[in-house]
């Protein structure tokens, strides 16, 4: 229980890699500059070798992934409002389309890694939250415990000759998401989607530089009037510790499909093995109690 | 205006985005709103086709409120000079110039010369000064050769009736903001907004900058639309400037080479014209035609005989005329569209399809398919078996049984081709700027490079005719084929060719510096004068990767750019007649005392000095005074009126597209009269028009448009999986009060039509389509993003089986922008019942053509 | 009123990827984990037939658990990973171990007792499955509330106990389908407690839940929850009235029905995005702003 106890804004399991802990590193996503242009979808597909999330015309303005899951990393969102783009001036359309680019937000208490039976899905040294594809054995525990709904179960046929026959299932099984590109990291290099982008809507680096630089942009359109303007999961003191990878949004989060005040279930959890282990007793004392008004009939 | 950069130029777009940050005002006018919109500090909703109306508009709003960069237009644009007594404006005529035929249906053009001489006609155009027949068309016409350095008769007042800044004026009085917003279908108030942001931004301190794409140069008066913003940007002084000047955004990777290296049947590279077939003498005409007496088209022969060394070396000499009585001629239009009418009348025999897909990327899709079937052989080099490949067994004729496989006769090779990441070579984009790529790994199988593909076909031609004694044989047998090969497969020397394009000297083979160094007397071989100096100094120039933080803003050492790396054209006129600087803030090139100096290369003789003044018998670039900088015009001059160079008319006037739901609100003269029809083709049937009988059937505006997520014509992104999730579905946007019109769901299906063809898409309805008020009633817009096919991972029915193929007569581009359509919900009909609902259009459309158009003044 | 904005009606948290076999295994495992407390109680009263009984069917109800558990898996294969580390923030990790260490000793004790072998073993192993049987009971009330389901993480204070009682009717209702009337009477008054008890944590937690507790009336939950009140009741009625046979079946299928009611429930509260965002966004409203959210001239934390 020890990510309990952490010091707010300090990324649960962190700590124990002393020397070799890492500047935390993560993305600021400014959607005020996104063009839609989906580039970062598939950069991190090409990247990451993910296959193909299904061929389905959504009608859904231009957003045809339709969410984050096993098989979408970076999910462009597109929402369509009868609304200016600044609050203040005169002359500027009144219809806006907002475009945002979602991916995992690799929480400072992240539901997903404190529930994970198998010690499968860990903190890297750059704070980020990585599942280990060779420990991972499908539980899918995390996937319920997300509350941005992020990881999902990959269900593809699996890749042949990965699995023993015996009790082996002929799907994937496990779950996957935004690996922050461990592997580039490791390399020395920014993650594929935030290369990709040309507007430098993703934005990489350290947290704590990107904290300053969103509150510096957050200033900025506030003074030029942009409506709705706000940062997203960038305040350690929110319900998942703040975010790895935060955003500025143009409207309230739910209208992009995130929970407006999410707090991770760990938060709770202290108080549920209590009252756990308290009916559990009580089940104990009635059980055994069921014998008071007679050991036979 | 015209493009939607955000959305097909995303990652030059970015330096919108920077600007924008930086404060800049970004205006979109498009008939959607889209990404570009999204991202803008202004959307204008516009009609597709109006685009002259809003732009004249532009400049009456700029000549009534005296707003143009007076010293600016009166030094360096040709508004002081006195046009001849004989022209006549739109104005005069009803919607015509002076010197109309209308049996030939084309303009003869002198009397739009400047008062006291002849007009030399432009790059292509000229030899129409020698007998105005067949055509040719003046692609990056630069300009005429006026027959002395300066133009006889000018009023430096600009007060004269005829001078071109009065005929200006006169031309524009009527587009008024009323006429713009009831024309185009916006606010007064939207069209103010837009003029008064564009006057405010420009002049001494400030610059503005135009971004066009194919929504400006796919109607049939394409040329005039960019020609009513050079004219805008000519009076604001932009041209020539940082921060100004017109961005054409070309819409492949390479299309700008392919017209500066060229794939154009008109043109050698570097905008040379090809010789006409009809009789104007030889070689001395041809280059008497061509050599401009004034300007740096002066040096035509210097640019032709290198190209005809790089082409031939040591066989072509002064004692053959290097070669000139061999080059092919071109005898009239062999444009694609022309070329189509010739494949259904059987006359063409075999056709390569090499990097495009014409079944679905050009406009009447059906009747280029119909075309193929009627050919002996054509070959098809792609990545992917694309539509235009597979057409004989999978096309909707297929599917409705106007064509049957079996009765096809045509012999279809499909050769597979080498990607980009599978060769070396050089895109040449926007920005004219060459990018060396580098081959990542070698092709697979049998997949080959173009330049493999052309350079081993040739071997094996040259090989079987090198015995021939036809003297049609004679170019191929004489030409210079000698590059080196390597690997395995034996990929010809991109890097050769590159040096070749670039020039040496025929002795010593060192690398040309420029085009100043091309001789005609044989001693240079250069395949393209413009592209000279891109292999100085040995080094692949184009290959160059500074990245842009190690530089200042404009970058010469990323890459190079044509000609000579220089970035932005005309720069000399960011400086005043005496060659200071307009301001510091836009200072960029000026006359340091010695020589032109500055961040960029002068687009200048280095040495001349601004008050120099060229004696009467000066030539060519030494014809130029020192404060004309647009030294590719024969008066040194922008010109504002363009007497020659242009086929439809010295000024762009408004006209309604070929198809449109209204007539011309200023003239009788409904559309360009000199567009070019294929009238009473049967293969290109139009829709009635503006008030005929039979309009209501296809009341609509129809455009066509890309998206982010595809590529043209699909080949290359409907067959790559990440591609095709991102946009599964051809669909078209319509506004709700459309749907609730015509009873269109959103998510449903739509069938729309024109009297070419039906197809079906998926309904997206949208508020970023606008009902507009047009002439004072509702006309509705029907877009389509055109990249759909029947094959590969996500197929559907193409756009561009709707389009109509009335072309833009300068340059033959296809009006794929403004057309008209109906639309109903549903699926379309399929198999034979397709046909007859074609056929059932089409009869309406017949009987209200009673007359043929070229009698009526539409 | 708040307005409840959504993304196209997208949900916001995924639903969970679990399936048949997990509500299954809530009632096999409650059921085991209450058979061998049930045993081991009955073996202290000197009800050596109840006691027998208990201890098979809670080694059977262990036994077959497992299986379930490993089939629901995405890699089968992988199962021993859940015991690599022991993690007490996964309820699932913990579970696993409860599961081994109470399974284990459940089906110890009970071929130890077939084959008559070693007793003082036996009755150390019965008394390890006593001590693990009712965390096994209660600890997936906690498996299924700490995770962002909103109607079980709501749930959270009613579940363990609603999970636990469901373990105990049903630990109390299988005995009464086995042993004699003669012998069962503490397991048939613990069927009958244990289902009213079921019955009213039910009823509380659904009022509890607020709007959320609707799902609870549709759906496939509302079909479950309809039939396990149903079946625990006629059960619980029947045993009153010493109807030991089909009263235990009963019950039993109620308790299994009433697992079934709260894993579709989850399922069904994950879909529709407003059981997620309205208590939210009500809550945000309430705070005077999420902590989610930094607006503009609000100083960062």
């Amino acid at each position: 229980m020890s990510a309990l106890l952490q010091p707010a804004g300090e990324p649960a399991g962190w700590e124990a890699y002393g020397d070799a802990k890492h500047q935390r590193m993560g993305f600021f996503t400014d959607t005020s500059v996104c063009i839609g242009c989906k580039a970062c979808e598939v950069a991190c597909k090409e990247w990451n070798v993910i296959p193909q999330d299904g061929q389905e015309w959504t009608g859904k303005s231009y957003d045809n992934t339709g969410e984050l899951g096993a098989n979408t990393w970076r999910h462009v969102a597109f929402i369509e409002q009868e609304k200016p783009l600044h609050t203040s001036s005169d002359g500027t359309t009144g219809l806006r389309w907002l475009m945002e680019s979602d991916v995992c937000k690799h929480c400072t208490h992240a539901g997903c890694l404190d529930v994970c039976p198998t010690g499968s899905l860990f903190r890297t040294e750059f704070g980020t939250v990585v599942v280990q594809e060779d420990i991972c054995n499908g539980c899918g525990y995390c996937v319920p415990a997300c509350p941005f709904g992020v990881i999902e179960k990959r269900h593809l046929p699996a890749t042949p000759g990965t699995l023993p026959a015996f009790l082996g299932k002929k799907e994937d099984g496990r779950v996957w998401k935004c690996t922050l590109c461990y592997d580039r990291l490791r390399g020395g290099h920014e993650p594929a989607c935030a290369k990709a982008c040309p507007t430098k809507s993703i934005q990489f680096g350290p947290v704590e530089e990107l904290r300053e630089r969103a509150d510096d942009r957050l200033a900025k359109l506030h003074a030029q009037d942009w409506n709705g303007a706000q940062l997203y999961l960038r305040d350690p003191d929110d319900g998942v510790g703040g975010a790895g990878a935060f955003f500025l949004l143009l409207d309230d989060p739910e209208v992009y499909g995130f929970p407006p005040d999410p707090i991770v279930p760990t938060a709770k959890l202290g108080e549920m093995w209590v009252n756990m282990a308290t009916a559990a007793a009580v089940l104990a004392v009635g059980i055994v109690g069921s014998f008071l008004f007679g050991s036979r009939e | 205006m015209g493009s939607n950069m955000a959305e097909n130029h995303p990652v030059g777009f970015q330096w919108v985005m920077e600007a924008r940050e930086r404060g800049a005002k970004v205006i979109h006018v498009d008939p959607r709103f889209t990404r570009t919109s999204a991202m803008a500090t202004k959307w204008v909703g516009i009609r597709a086709g109006a685009d002259i109306a809003f732009l004249g508009g532009i400049v009456n709003y700029i000549l009534q409120n005296e707003l143009h960069f007076e010293e600016y237009v009166k030094h360096y644009t040709n508004a002081p000079v006195i046009i001849g007594e004989e022209y006549a404006d739109t104005e005069d005529a009803d919607g015509l110039f002076s010197g109309w035929d209308p049996e030939k249906g084309k303009y003869d053009t002198s009397t739009w010369s400047y008062e006291g001489m002849e007009t030399h006609g432009a790059a292509g155009q000229r030899e129409e000064g020698f007998k105005p027949s067949g055509e040719q068309s003046g692609h990056g016409a630069h300009g005429g050769g006026l027959k002395q350095g300066e133009p006889p008769s000018e009023d430096p007042d600009l007060q004269h009736p005829r001078c071109v800044f009065q005929l200006l004026k006169k031309h524009y009085q009527r587009y008024t903001p009323e006429f713009v917003a009831e024309t185009c279908g916006v606010s007064v108030e939207d069209f103010l907004y837009v003029a008064e942001s564009l006057t405010q931004n420009s002049g001494r301190e400030r610059t503005s900058a135009f971004c066009y794409a194919v929504g400006w140069t796919q109607h049939t008066v394409g040329v005039q639309i960019i020609r009513t913003a050079a004219i805008i940007q000519q009076l604001l002084g932009n041209m020539g400037r940082p921060g100004g000047g017109i961005v054409a955004l070309r819409g492949h990777a390479s299309i700008q080479g392919s017209t500066d290296i060229p794939t154009l049947y008109n043109i050698l590279p570097g905008y040379l014209p090809m010789p006409h077939a009809e009789d104007y003498g030889g070689f001395d005409n041809y280059m008497q035609a061509n050599i401009a007496p004034t300007g740096w088209w002066g040096k035509f022969k210097e640019y032709w005989v290198s190209l005809m060394c790089a082409y031939y070396g040591p066989h072509a000499t002064e004692e053959n005329d290097y070669l000139f009585e061999h080059l092919p001629r071109i005898d009239e239009d062999n444009s694609a569209y022309w070329t189509l009418q010739q494949m259904l009348d059987d006359k063409v025999k075999g056709y390569f399809v090499v990097g495009e897909n014409p079944a679905v990327g050009n406009a009447n899709g059906k009747a280029h398919r119909l075309g193929f079937a009627k050919l002996d052989w054509m070959v098809v080099r792609d990545t992917v078996e694309i539509e235009s490949a597979s057409w004989w067994y999978d096309s909707p004729e297929i599917e409705s049984g106007e064509l049957k496989t079996e009765e096809i006769a045509t012999e279809v090779f499909f050769l597979p081709a080498a990607s980009h990441t599978e060769k070396d070579g050089s895109f040449t984009n926007t920005q004219r700027l060459l990018q060396w790529h580098f081959k990542a790994v070698e092709p697979k199988h049998d997949s080959r490079s173009e330049l493999w593909f052309y350079f081993h076909l040739g071997k094996r031609i040259k090989a079987k005719l090198k015995d021939s004694s036809e003297p049609r044989d004679e170019l191929v047998k004489l030409l210079r084929w000698d590059y080196t090969t390597h690997s395995e497969i034996q990929e010809p020397s991109a890097e050769e060719v590159l040096k070749e394009i670039g020039g040496y000297e025929v002795e010593s083979r060192k690398a040309l510096s420029g085009y100043k160094e091309l001789k005609a007397d044989g001693s240079t071989a250069c395949g393209c004068w413009i592209y000279s100096g891109c292999y100085q100094d040995e080094i692949n120039q184009p290959a160059r990767r500074k990245p842009h933080w190690e530089q200042n803003y404009l970058a010469l050492e990323w890459a190079w750019a044509w000609p000579a790396n220089r970035r932005i054209l005309y720069n000399r006129a960011s400086a005043d007649p005496d060659g200071n600087p307009w301001s510091e803030r836009k200072k960029l090139t000026y006359w340091n005392g010695t020589k032109w100096d500055g961040l960029d290369v002068p687009d200048f003789d280095e040495t001349k000095p601004p008050d120099y003044v060229p004696p009467d018998d000066a030539e060519g670039p030494d014809a130029i005074a020192g404060t004309h900088p647009f030294i590719m015009q024969a008066d040194g001059r922008s010109w504002l009126f363009v007497p020659n160079g242009v086929v439809d008319g010295p000024f762009p006037t408004h006209y309604e597209p070929h198809e449109s739901p209204f007539d011309n609100p200023l003239y009788s003269q409904r559309a360009n009269p000199r567009r070019q029809q294929h009238k009473n083709a049967d293969w290109d049937p139009y829709n009635p028009v503006a008030g005929e009988p039979g309009a209501d059937l296809f009341p609509h505006v129809l455009t066509t448009y890309r998206l982010t997520e595809h590529h043209t014509a699909g080949g290359m992104s409907r067959s790559v999986p990440y591609l095709a999730e991102l946009q599964p579905a051809m669909f078209c946007e319509v506004s709700p009060e459309l749907a609730a019109e015509t009873g269109l769901e959103h998510g449903g299906w739509a069938t729309i039509y024109t009297t070419r063809s039906a197809i079906e898409a998926r309904v997206m309805v949208t508020r970023r389509m606008k009902p507009l008020t047009v002439r004072g009633r509702t006309v509705h817009q029907v877009g389509l993003p055109y990249h759909w096919g029947r094959r590969l991972l996500t197929s559907g029915d193409s756009a561009n089986d709707l389009m109509h193929a009335a072309l833009d007569p300068n340059v033959h581009i296809m009006e794929a922008k403004a057309a008209t359509c109906g639309i109903r919900p549903g699926r379309r009909p399929r198999g034979k019942a397709l046909e007859r609902f074609v056929e059932e259009l089409r009869s309406h459309a017949q009987q209200s053509r009673q007359e043929p158009e070229e009698v009526r003044k539409t | 009123m708040t307005e409840v904005r959504s993304y196209y009606g997208h949900n916001v948290v995924k639903e969970p990827t679990w399936t048949w076999e997990i509500p299954v295994y809530f009632f096999t495992g409650g059921l085991g984990g209450a058979s061998s407390v049930l045993g081991f109680s009955a073996k202290l009263f000197g009800n050596e037939k109840l006691s027998r009984t208990a201890l098979y069917i809670g080694a059977a109800a262990d036994a077959v658990s497992a299986p379930l558990l490993i089939s629901d898996l995405g890699r089968p294969e992988r199962f021993h990973h859940m015991l690599r580390v022991f993690k007490i923030t996964s309820p699932m990790n913990v579970g696993a171990w409860v599961l081994t260490v109470a399974g284990g000793a459940s089906n110890t004790a009970a071929v130890l007792q077939f084959l008559g072998l070693l007793k003082p073993v036996r009755l150390a192993a019965e008394a390890v499955a006593f001590f693990f049987g009712p965390p096994l009971a209660t600890y997936t009330g906690v498996l299924v509330a700490d995770t962002a389901i909103p109607v079980w993480h709501e749930g959270r204070h009613e579940l363990p106990w609603l999970f636990g009682a469901g373990a105990a009717a049903s630990a109390g209702a299988a005995a009464c389908l086995f042993v004699g009337a003669d012998d069962c009477g503490p397991a048939r008054r613990l069927a009958i407690g244990a289902g009213l008890t079921e019955l009213a944590l039910t009823e509380t937690m659904e009022k509890r839940l607020g709007e959320v507790g609707e799902v609870y009336e549709h759906g496939a939950a509302g079909t479950f929850g309809k039939a396990a009140k149903a079946l625990t009741l006629a059960g619980t009625a029947l045993l009153a009235t010493k109807r030991h046979k089909l009263g235990g079946a009963l019950v039993c299928a109620g308790s299994m029905c009433m697992r079934w009611s709260v894993y579709k429930a989850g399922f069904q509260s994950a879909r529709d995005p407003k059981y997620t965002v309205k208590p939210q966004r009500e809550r945000a409203e309430r705070q005077g702003g999420s902590k989610a959210t930094t607006l503009p001239g609000r100083s960062a934390g």
